[in-house]
């Protein structure tokens, strides 16, 4: 406007192109144009983190405040008292939680191993590119793409006594009596029934990640190694392994965090049972939380747990990141 | 063929293939099981020895979709003859049909949830990935940590507040609530992913887009997005296979209204006992979508996977 003005003072009588100029109006792209890229950067950025604020670092402020608490969302109308630590002492001070972090390391242990196992050794065997490979790996991959509520379920008709296929499969391989056992109504095999679970369904999810690590390696490494001579068992554990070992350690830091929250397929499978066999911290803090009603005991629970994940995490990462720097 | 020293023999190959395809064919016969028994009577799903060869029947179908209940024979003889096929299925075991189950209820909660909140996470996470990606974000890398360590939670010490907060706001039990969940959940690897994604694509596109007078708006969707879509589709997949598996927030927050199907499928009951056949049915018809995605889209899904957890 401004520009105008200063224009008609100077040039009474504007030529021709500037008459044009002045009445063609200042486009509306100019006007968005003059959003700056930081404005547009905030735009597109802040939904995320407004969300993310409030579905996650809210509530966990809120679990931090109630787990000082003795609040019980079953009783609002008690009265709300600051216990301060009171129930992280008590947790800590549990011979059951104690019990659920036993049979969630047990579960960690075995499903880490042999999910690893089976998953590496599935890759390096479709890593030989026989024919139509990946239609078979998309085949392997099915199970985890799968709802593990739903599976889980349908798991415990595998598992019935007499009836069950999983009994009937060890049976005919071992000739035992189908009906003599229960894979989750005994104490000593339901551990392992979870396992066995898991390890079918998320074996696949191991395998595919080692598969990217092994066609990381460049086959000129193998080449030049043919060439002096290596064995094969040489180059498996020279080359093969130690190449995709940060591959493989992803897949167990993954495969750790989402065990350590396990529930979904266990609740399904056993419920935690017979008695506490299979109880993992998850399934122990729902019961706390949402069975016993404790919300304060367990919003402290949730805390303790939610601090060993990020701890174990933290250390994991900096380990990896170690082995990927060598 | 050209002859490499690297390259497996045709004997390796095929003992690689003989012990992969094993492996295939013993980790599927659970779900061939579970289609399987979908067709079968409840006599035969609990037959011992298992049945491998049976005469299909529809009853698990019938029995998942209906509510029915038991009628005297006299009442049964005074009824008339069946007028359809699923009244004559029903009626050899002296009930009636009283009306429809929930179960189609529960599996279109599941649509409805599953396509909402992908569309909210894809659509929230592309933005916010051109944004990382391309723009000086203050705190850059402390956000997208951030965005990251949301996944670490476990749900259940989250559900906590979020069962409060919802019961406060008027949020639970309803479709608008699940979908803001999941699109939480969902939003720190569809950012992830996405921003992978956008950093392949050349930043020379848009600078020519921009010096022919494209705006940045105009530069985003007419030079990013097309060339962005593939690796779009592959983060929606991901995150409607979320969504649509999720149990332990529906499981805590859902009760009636907005109850999705995984809550419910093992929730369903025959007359005296467990209705396997009915239970399979339902879990047929609920898995067999992502069976058939996971088979179609292989290429996309597998690179997403190892893509996703490889760049983390």
């Amino acid at each position: 406007m401004m520009l105008k003005a200063a224009l008609r003072k100077a040039h009474p009588m504007p030529d021709p192109i500037q008459r044009v100029a002045l009445a063609t109006p200042p486009k509306l792209a100019h006007q968005i144009r003059g959003l700056s890229d930081r404005t547009i950067a905030w735009l597109f950025v802040a939904p995320t983190i407004f969300l993310l604020l409030a579905v996650n670092i809210f509530p966990l402020i809120w679990t931090i405040r109630l787990s000082l608490t003795n609040f019980r969302t079953n009783r609002p109308n008690n009265a709300v008292e600051w216990v301060g630590i009171e129930n992280y002492r008590k947790i800590l001070t549990n011979p059951d939680t104690w019990a659920s972090l036993q049979a969630t390391a047990h579960f960690l242990v075995w499903t880490i191993t042999l999910q690893v196992l089976i998953g590496f050794t599935l890759a390096y065997l479709i890593n030989k590119k026989f024919r139509s490979n990946d239609l078979w790996t998309t085949l392997i991959v099915l199970p985890m793409m799968l709802s593990p509520a739903v599976v889980g379920n349908f798991w415990t008709f595998l598992y019935q006594p007499q009836i069950g296929l999983f009994n009937y499969f060890i049976a005919f391989l071992t000739g035992a009596d189908p009906a003599s056992f229960s894979m989750i109504g005994e104490v000593a095999l339901a551990p392992w029934a979870i396992i066995i679970v898991d390890t079918w369904m998320w074996t696949p999810f191991v395998m595919l990640i080692c598969l990217a690590g092994l066609r990381s390696i460049p086959p000129s490494i193998y080449e030049a190694a043919e060439c002096d001579r290596a064995s094969k068992w040489r180059q498996f554990w020279t080359i093969t392994l130690p190449m995709a070992l940060p591959f493989l350690m992803l897949a167990v830091l993954f495969r750790g965090i989402e065990n350590f929250k396990m529930f979904d397929l266990v609740v399904q499978l056993t419920g935690g049972g017979p008695g506490a066999t299979t109880q993992l911290t998850s399934i122990d803090l729902k019961r706390e939380a949402f069975e016993k009603w404790r919300t304060g005991y367990a919003s402290a629970y949730a805390v303790i747990l939610f601090v060993t994940v990020f701890g174990l995490a933290s250390i994991y990462v900096k380990a990896l990141n170690k082995v990927k720097d060598r | 063929m050209s002859y490499s020293i690297t390259e497996p023999s045709s004997r390796q190959k095929w003992i690689a293939g003989g012990l992969v395809i094993a492996y295939a064919i013993l980790t599927l016969l659970p779900l061939a099981w579970i289609i399987a028994t979908g067709f079968k009577t409840p006599a035969d799903a609990i037959a011992y020895p298992p049945k491998v060869l049976f005469t299909p029947s529809l009853e698990g179908y019938v029995n998942l979709f209906t509510s029915r209940s038991r009628v005297t024979p006299e009442d049964l003889a005074a009824l008339g003859p069946p007028s359809t096929w699923y009244d004559s299925i029903v009626r050899q075991y002296g009930m009636v049909i009283t009306g429809a189950s929930r179960y189609g209820e529960r599996f279109l909660n599941s649509i409805i949830i599953g396509f909402g909140s992908t569309f909210l996470s894809v659509f929230l996470g592309t933005i916010a990935a051109y944004a990382f990606s391309r723009f000086k974000v203050p705190l850059k890398d402390d956000l997208l940590f951030f965005i990251l360590s949301t996944r670490m939670m476990p749900p259940i010490a989250v559900a906590i507040p979020i069962f409060l907060m919802y019961r406060q706001l008027g949020l639970s039990d309803t479709h608008l609530g699940m979908i803001l969940l999941y699109t939480a959940v969902n939003l720190s690897l569809s950012v992830w992913l996405l921003k992978g994604f956008i950093d392949e694509i050349p930043i020379e596109y848009e600078e020519a887009a921009l010096i022919d007078g494209y705006t940045r708006f105009q530069a985003f969707y007419k030079v990013v997005l097309p060339q962005a879509a593939t690796g779009i589709a592959s983060t929606a997949i991901f995150c409607l296979i979320f969504a649509w598996n999720e149990y332990a927030f529906a499981v805590l927050l859902t009760s009636g209204t907005a109850q999705t199907a995984p809550p419910f499928i093992p929730t369903i009951i025959g007359a005296g006992g467990k209705d396997w056949p009915a239970v399979a049915a339902g879990a047929t018809l609920f898995l067999l979508p992502i069976m058939v995605f996971t088979i179609l889209l292989r290429k996309h899904l597998l690179r997403g996977i190892t893509f996703g957890a490889v760049r983390k």
